[in-house]
């Protein structure tokens, strides 16, 4: 950007992006181990594989129940959405809204489950919700990945609604608005693109969560990251180019998120929260 | 002109605590807010204090402080947590390493939503996914070792799976990103003519990097530093599936499961979960201490 | 000890050039400053006079061209190397050093003796009237004392060439006049040359001893401000310059550069500014120059008026539909019928093909 940059300088250029090369190569290379195994006969000490073939889609399919396990990703990241939108988003507004005794502490209530892992909570959640009979059973796998998404939710709307004119709403009023009105007929139409962005971002994190579903998840509500986890755990007892199928499966299910994400979103938001949450 | 009210006033006891309420702000928005706290209470905060009393519970008896006695005396058991820290604090350090001087270089490029953009991906994909691909492509006879063979730089195949090499790699590859995204977002909001008028007032580079950004990155790298290493330290996949679970990659959080679910010890699952809570605070409050140190305020210009 | 510009006698830019992503956002800058001399650099945004100071400084590199301090090339300088001070528009003053680490940064850097240091920056506080200050963050003080602690840490380092990109654009009003004063006596104290990037002629006229007009990164006018204020050399200069009545008019006679014109059914004197104009011409007269009289020859229906306390300003349209703005000693209404008149050498006439 300077003038003029010396030899030193450009070298340590030069360092910094072979660094960054270096490391996109080899996650290049990591993804596409998987997804070339996953479409190859056999392949045994060779850069490819001998020949190319689509069954171990079918068998990964028949093998992992992997029509069931979708159907229950699916079930689980749109409760959980909707449940952190109708939890987090009133939440949201009033705390961008109203200074209230005690407002840092409920900050720091809904600060905490996104910044402890979720490994460290888990056992001890699980073991609060087959008290309750819910351990192992789909409710309780969407309760389990709420924890961390409502939270999620409201910190990412906080920033976005404060920066809304207040005055917008003091106008609703004027004409007579009451609470529920408001926000439905005013605050909601402003803040979608607020809320579509953070409930794709939801969407992203509740399918990649492993933690969370893994401590609470019975046999029959598995995510697909779960299923997946047991698949490589358990691996010999299937083919891994059975294996790497089903993680194919689950890095497009990921990616065509991820990509609706990024239509909405900047891509540092998706792990970037932390400096919303620092500022309060 | 002052109207006389036709009503009369409320009785004087529910006025004054609604006055009092809506004076210390909580009036019906205020409300709104009542589910998600009902409900991070319930599901949060009750199992995080439950955790602590089941853990002070033992299933098989013998006093309160069972588990945790049973935790330190131990060495196979309470020796996870040095494992833990041997894995996660290096690994820590290295992406914060590299993050810098990389997001310092990316801050000054026009196309960084491309780059940001590509190191999304491996945070979307997860470790378990991660680790699966890793498994094919750092195994022996995978394309890393294969490259490296036929660039004559290595005779064998290196053993870089299932082993600590594996989870440290596995945690470079989905934890870099995250760091680098944070820092970047600190290294943003840094004000780039506060490097352009240390320059003007004849700072080198290096001197601008010491003197100008390092001090008002420190309070963003410290923060970046605790949610890196709080992953870090509860690693759980990857140690299992790159890793060498029984031994050099037992790490706390396998203790922990294995007590919990494959012992049916709920107690001591919760002991060793609330130790790990434990440490990553005594960790995070050292970290945070530490930078409290430096200059905490707005990276910004002088402007206000 | 007192702060004073090191010695040189001029800075030259050689047919300076900076191209941006395939446009030219300098074009074929060629000025030569002399030390002492206060130049402005007056455009509107987007003109390329900021990035004329960048080039300057060299936050930019150069696209082409080169700059000579003296006989010292210095475009392949690092800013670091180059040795100038300059003052940022946002201040860029570092928020976590004190007013006193802030304008010692420079003297640091140059690994001065702390004796030397400490008795500079007492120098240059008491220039800046900070004395009290000095001790405070940059967040605890205000704009218009941010300003100068920012001037203090450019100067301290006594520089050849002080730099500023419009320093008063963050400030209100009032401060500004304040700002501009204090500007000019830290330049005529310290003997520098300055160069002063802003988008407000008042602030350039008032302040420079030289003003560089840009327009499209190129160069349109040089001179002290009663050559731009009184003869600004094109029509665009003129319109910058508070020419605000620009005319589409036709050439009829000329005499000696006085020229008549007429401009719809009126007939108007003026002088030619810029040579060899065709038929079609751009009368330029400002508002305060157009002003009723009795035998005004242009005839207009007034359309707006304000009261400006001393006299009258508004807008009046003629019947072919032009639009102009004038000055009236007495008090107009909208739709008073007016003839309209100026002195001829109060009219500039440019090239038609200008506008």
């Amino acid at each position: 950007m300077f003038a003029t940059s010396d030899i030193g300088g450009r070298l340590w250029r030069l360092g910094v992006w072979a660094v960054v090369g270096f490391f996109l190569l080899n996650l290049a290379g990591i993804i596409a181990s998987v997804v070339v195994d996953s479409l190859g006969t056999s392949w045994f000490g060779t850069w490819l594989p001998d020949g190319f073939t689509t069954h171990w889609y079918s068998d990964a399919w028949s093998g992992f129940q992997l029509g069931g396990v979708l159907q229950v990703t699916l079930e689980v990241a749109g409760a959980v959405i909707l449940g952190s939108a109708i939890l987090g988003v009133p939440a949201a507004y009033a705390l961008a809204r109203r200074e209230f005794a005690g407002k840092k502490l409920v900050m720091l209530v809904f600060v905490l489950p996104l910044i402890i892992p979720p490994f460290t909570y888990g056992i001890p959640l699980a073991s609060v919700l087959y008290q309750f009979g819910l351990g192992g059973t789909l409710a309780g796998v969407i309760l389990a990945n709420l924890v961390p998404s409502v939270p999620f939710v409201i910190f990412i709307l906080v920033p976005f609604i404060e920066q809304i004119d207040p005055r917008v709403e003091a106008a609703a009023r004027v004409f007579g608005a009451g609470t529920w009105d408001l926000f439905r007929r005013v605050m909601v139409p402003l803040l979608m693109p607020g809320i579509l962005a953070a409930l794709v971002l939801v969407l992203v994190r509740t399918i990649g969560l492993f933690e969370l579903t893994f401590l609470t998840a019975g046999p029959d509500n598995q995510t697909l990251v779960v299923a997946l986890y047991y698949s490589v755990f358990a691996a010999g007892i299937r083919a891994t180019q059975s294996i790497d199928a089903m993680a194919v499966v689950y890095m497009v299910t990921s990616l065509i998120c991820l990509i609706v994400a990024l239509r909405f979103v900047d891509p540092t938001q998706i792990v970037g929260r932390a400096k919303k949450v620092e500022a309060h | 002109m002052e109207t006389i009210p036709l009503t009369a006033p409320a009785t004087p006891g529910r006025e004054s605590l609604k006055r009092r309420l809506e004076r210390a702000g909580f009036d019906t928005t205020t409300l709104l807010l009542a589910p998600a706290l009902l409900f991070v209470l319930a599901l949060f905060i009750y199992p995080a204090l439950y955790g602590v009393w089941l853990s002070l519970h033992p299933m098989n008896g013998g006093g309160w402080l069972a588990n945790y006695t049973a935790f330190f005396s131990d060495p196979y058991v309470y020796g996870t947590i040095f494992t833990t820290l041997e894995l996660a604090v290096p690994v820590t350090l290295v992406n914060l390493a590299l993050s810098v001087p990389i997001a310092l270089r990316v801050r000054r490029m026009r196309h960084q939503r491309l780059l940001t953009t590509l190191l999304v991906i491996p945070v979307t994909l997860g470790t378990v996914l991660t680790a699966q691909g890793m498994l094919n492509y750092f195994g022996p006879l995978g394309w890393f070792n294969r490259v490296l063979m036929s660039l004559h730089l290595i005779h064998m195949p290196v053993r870089l799976v299932h082993n600590f090499t594996g989870v440290f790699l596995s945690q470079i590859v989905s934890g870099f990103p995250f760091c680098f995204m944070l820092v970047l977002s600190y290294v943003t909001g840094i004000d780039p003519s506060l490097e352009n008028a240390a320059a003007m007032l004849g700072a080198r580079a290096a001197q601008r990097f010491r003197h100008i950004i390092l001090p008002l990155l420190a309070a963003g790298l410290a923060i970046t530093f605790c949610l890196a290493f709080v992953q870090a330290f509860s690693v759980f996949p990857s140690a299992v599936l790159v890793g060498a679970p029984s031994g050099p990659t037992r790490v706390i959080a396998i203790a922990a499961f294995h007590a919990a679910y494959e012992e049916y010890d709920y107690s001591m699952g919760s002991a060793i979960a609330v130790i790990m809570g434990v440490i990553q605070i005594i960790v995070v409050a050292l970290v945070m201490w530490l930078s409290s140190l430096f200059y905490r305020g707005p990276a910004g210009g002088g402007k206000g | 000890m007192t702060i004073s510009a090191k010695n040189f006698r001029e800075l030259r830019l050689d047919h300076m050039r900076r191209d941006f992503g395939g446009m030219n956002a300098l074009r074929d800058i060629t000025l030569t400053i002399k030390r002492g001399e206060f130049i402005a650099l007056l455009g509107p945004s987007g003109c390329g006079k900021s990035t004329a100071l960048n080039c300057l400084a060299g936050l930019l590199p150069l696209s082409g061209g080169s700059i000579w301090l003296d006989d010292q090339r210095i475009d392949d300088l690092k800013p670091e190397e180059r040795g100038f001070g300059m003052v940022f528009q946002n201040y860029a003053l570092f928020p976590h050093m004190s007013l006193r680490k802030n304008i010692g940064f420079g003297l640091k850097m140059q690994k001065r003796p702390q004796n030397v240091i400490d008795a500079r920056v007492e120098e240059a506080l008491a220039l800046v009237r900070l004395t009290k200050q000095a001790d405070k963050l940059p967040g605890q003080i205000s704009g218009g004392q941010q300003q100068r602690v920012a001037i203090a840490r450019a100067i301290v380092v006594e520089p050849p060439l002080v730099l500023m990109d419009e320093p008063l654009s963050n400030l209100d009003a009032k401060l500004r006049l304040e700002m501009r004063a204090e500007i000019r006596r830290i330049h005529n104290m310290i003997g520098c040359s300055t160069i002063y990037v802003t988008h407000d002629q008042d602030e350039a006229l008032s302040l420079a001893d030289r003003i560089v007009v840009l327009r499209d990164g190129q160069m349109r006018q040089v001179g002290t401000p009663h050559e731009l204020y009184a003869r600004p050399a094109h029509a665009d200069v003129a319109e910058f310059m508070g020419y605000r009545n620009l005319l589409k008019a036709e050439a009829e006679t000329e005499q000696n550069g006085r020229l008549t014109m007429r401009l719809g059914a009126a007939r108007l004197d003026g002088f030619a500014i810029e040579p060899g104009h065709g038929r079609e011409v751009i009368a330029a007269l400002r508002p305060e120059d157009l002003t009723p009289v009795n035998d005004g020859p242009i005839k207009a229906a007034v359309v707006s008026a304000e009261y400006r306390g001393r006299d009258f300003y508004g807008l009046a349209r003629t019947e072919d539909g032009l639009d102009l703005w004038f000055r009236s000693d007495l008090s107009v209404k909208p739709g008073e019928r007016l003839c309209l008149g100026a002195p001829a050498e109060r009219v500039l006439v440019y090239a038609g093909a200008a506008a």
